[in-house]
């Protein structure tokens, strides 16, 4: 059966070791990884007495002794500080609920404003149906706090929004953003991809916004391919 | 997938691409996505068929019963259309009992089927007066990507044309482990479908996928079939609160017609 | 109701099925994942002529709010036929036997699942039956168990699935319609049983028929091989589902 090995790159992740010492291979739930008791079961994995098995259906990676597996499908988990796209659905008197596509609904508290917005003007700063750029600051048990005091952060003005699977964010963005700088190269286009799956462009024209969605879903479809950056390449030249 | 509505700078972009006859995946504001019709989802229907336009899939089953004909119609059998919104197809779909976009839709699909002429009521009698078949269509979404109305029609007329009534034992009951031998008798030239005709702005597209859908102002289904060399519109309805213009009417009865032919272009090699 | 047969039971090796199967042969099987492109996981899975559909919402938030668990997220199963998926049509809408089934679908899924990081949150699975040829509740956990690890939950194992049991003395697996119609001697005993993969812990028991006591043993052995044989079908589609 052949395999051909992505190389996904987490943007989020600290590791920045080369993937030559990281062994992968797609597991189903209950799948044994890896035999020994040297391994350390990290997330996704668990120990059963000298097995390392998967607890979710992924992409299993050996790196050193530390075994876990990637989730490569399934809806977005919110973490701290997540940068997010996400849909206003409420204004309320301290801030605004906003739709962020998970299982968790968020709110953005009109202290986290990038400037300072007075009760009064609310809705005319975000009103239903806008878009924002913003960091998830804080998870508990009442939910997701957002802020959009930072660089990058904001309402998202002209453009459109979409959605590909979260999982597959990291190829899009690639190693140290050097896919996605690609892409916003040849298409022309300002791009902001959010970690719960959704992403926006904004481009001078329909034609270059139509050509910037098609090749990140291009991108997010592939699950395992390597030698990507070659494949986006050809693609913008057959698609001038 | 997600639920989350349509945003208002997405909905302004779609609305500019149409007005320049754009659309994300490049096609023309009224072609359709690329359509397969196969057939026998279940054995155990007396005829069945599965849709999909694009990612949308819409699967249709026909069970014939024998039953009473209504008093103000003696002479002819019965056509019922059922079937739900299953949660299956779409995060927006609840379960429960079927909500109004369920009703509508097939309501819609039983208006075009039943005006069209393409099944004979009176061909589905048993006994004059006692006895008649009542033809009855289920329709479930299996995903909701746009335009489930569209491919709900074409799944029930697909069903339809497939479909054997089934045999009779000795004492007039349907026997499923006898063969049929009898095609449903359904007018073999007339294949009735719905177009359903988007307003966005100032612009009329079809076969809208499910974000489009979400970004657009009104909506007007048409059922339309073809008898012989004429057309005929057999049921419409608008849908939405925004108004349509007379002109915009009028623009669509200019193309309609031809685009039933297209559409009956691309459904012909499967039947 | 039962018939007395006149003749000695025949023995168990020229006993032959109405569909020619050996006694343990498990029907020819399909899985495939990722059929519904708006789920979070999706799956079908035949046994045969028995055809089930999953999806898979979730985690994702659940209404009514006093509902909510705030130590975990909730496993909710819908499980139906489909009108036209059995010979005498099925008015659309849940009846008794689908809200049993949904119940004990539930409850043979939950055990794998580890929800503590979701709380809140509901698990929607949608299970849904296109042809009914018996077998229909194990052909649906099956669906629903590859759904559910293609949505990326966090599970132990897969969950599979099969109906075993008697047709008179004989003992067999994967009964199909025709075979629960069973009348001859003993009649019919249908098991549907349904087990973790690669463990002896079973979530699902429920029977039907004529069976002692110390036939059981048995026709679990028969069980557990053949969960075996679909584990691996469950395996193989979800590691196609990554190929495409």
């Amino acid at each position: 059966m052949k395999n051909h090995i992505n190389e996904a790159y987490e943007a989020t992740d600290t590791l920045n070791d080369e993937s030559s010492a990281k062994k992968r291979k797609i597991v189903v739930p209950g799948e044994i990884i890896a035999t020994g008791e040297d391994y350390l079961p990290s997330e996704g994995a668990r120990r059963e007495k000298e097995n390392v098995l998967a607890n979710r259906f992924g992409l299993a990676e050996e790196s050193g002794r530390v075994v876990k597996v990637i989730a490569i499908t399934g809806a977005f988990i919110p973490r701290k500080n997540n940068v997010i796209i996400g849909r206003v659905t409420q204004v309320t008197f301290n801030g605004w609920i906003i739709d962020i596509d998970s299982a968790y609904q968020a709110f953005l508290p009109i202290d986290e404003s990038p400037r300072f917005i007075s009760k009064s003007e609310m809705n005319q700063f975000l009103d239903i149906g806008d878009v924002i750029v913003a960091k998830i600051w804080s998870i508990n048990a009442r939910g997701i706090d957002l802020s959009l005091k930072g660089k990058g952060l904001g309402k998202l003005e002209k453009g459109f929004v979409f959605r590909i699977i979260p999982n597959r964010v990291p190829r899009v963005i690639g190693r140290e953003g050097s896919m996605i700088t690609l892409i916003k190269e040849k298409a022309g286009c300002n791009i902001t991809v959010g970690q719960n799956g959704w992403i926006w462009v904004s481009g001078p024209s329909s034609d270059e916004e139509i050509k910037a969605r098609k090749i990140i879903e291009f991108i997010a479809d592939k699950v395992h391919v390597s030698g990507l950056t070659e494949l986006v390449e050809e693609w913008f030249e057959k698609n001038k | 997938m997600s639920s989350m509505d349509c945003s208002n700078i997405t909905k302004e972009t779609i609305k500019r691409m149409f007005a320049e006859g754009k659309r994300f995946d490049s096609r023309g504001l009224f072609d359709f996505r690329p359509i397969e019709v196969s057939f026998n989802v279940s054995n155990k229907a007396e005829g069945s068929a599965r849709v999909k336009i694009g990612k949308t899939e819409v699967v249709a089953g026909v069970k014939m019963e024998i039953g009473e004909p209504y008093p103000d119609s003696l002479d002819k059998g019965n056509l019922t259309v059922s079937g739900d919104l299953l949660p299956l197809a779409s995060p927006r779909f609840e379960a429960g009992p079927p909500k109004f976009n369920a009703v509508e839709l097939l309501r819609l699909v039983d208006r075009v089927i039943r005006h069209s002429g393409i099944l004979d009521f009176k061909k589905l009698v048993i006994t004059p007066g006692e006895k008649v078949w009542t033809v009855i269509i289920d329709i479930y979404p299996i995903n909701d990507d746009g335009n489930i109305i569209d491919a709900a029609s074409i799944a029930a007329v697909a069903a339809l044309k497939k479909t054997m009534v089934p045999a009779l034992d000795e004492n007039g009951r349907i026997d499923y482990h006898k063969e049929s031998k009898t095609p449903l008798q359904i007018e073999k030239d007339i294949l009735p479908v719905t177009l359903t005709f988007f307003k966005l702005g100032d612009s009329l597209a079809l076969d809208l996928a499910r974000e489009e859908e979400e970004a657009c102002d009104a909506r007007v289904v048409f059922g339309i079939s073809k008898l012989g060399d004429e057309y005929f519109i057999n049921s419409c309805q608008k849908g939405e609160e925004v108004p349509l213009t007379k002109k915009e009417i009028d623009q669509i009865m200019g193309i309609i017609s031809e685009k039933f032919e297209k559409l009956n272009e691309k459904l012909k090699k499967f039947f | 109701m039962k018939k007395i047969s006149k003749m000695p039971t025949k023995e168990k090796e020229t006993f032959k099925r109405p569909d020619g199967r050996k006694l343990a042969e498990i029907r020819k099987m399909y899985a495939k994942v990722g059929i519904i492109p708006n789920a979070d996981g999706s799956a079908i899975f035949a046994f045969g002529d028995t055809v089930a559909i999953a999806a898979v919402y979730g985690p994702r938030q659940l209404h009514p709010q006093h509902m909510q668990d705030p130590a975990t997220g909730i496993l909710r199963v819908n499980y139906d036929l489909l009108s036209f998926s059995v010979y005498e049509r099925k008015k659309p809408g849940p009846n008794r036997r689908s809200q049993e089934i949904s119940k004990v679908t539930e409850w043979a899924l939950s055990p794998v699942l580890d929800l503590k990081e979701f709380p809140n949150t509901v698990i929607d699975v949608q299970v849904y039956i296109l042809q009914a040829d018996a077998g229909t509740r194990t052909a649906g956990i099956n669906a629903a168990s590859l759904a559910l690890a293609h949505a990326g939950i966090p599970m132990r194992s897969l969950v599979c699935s099969v109906s075993v049991g008697k047709l008179d003395k004989n003992l067999v697996v994967d009964l199909n319609k025709e075979e629960e119609d069973y009348e001859e001697g003993e009649g019919a005993t249908d098991f549907p049983v349904a087990k973790i993969a690669n463990t002896e812990k079973y979530t699902l028991l429920q029977l039907d028929g004529k069976i002692q006591p110390e036939t059981v043993k048995k026709v679990l052995d028969l069980a557990d091989k053949a969960c075996d044989e679909i584990y691996e079908v469950q395996k193989k589609a979800l590691k196609e589902v990554v190929e495409q």
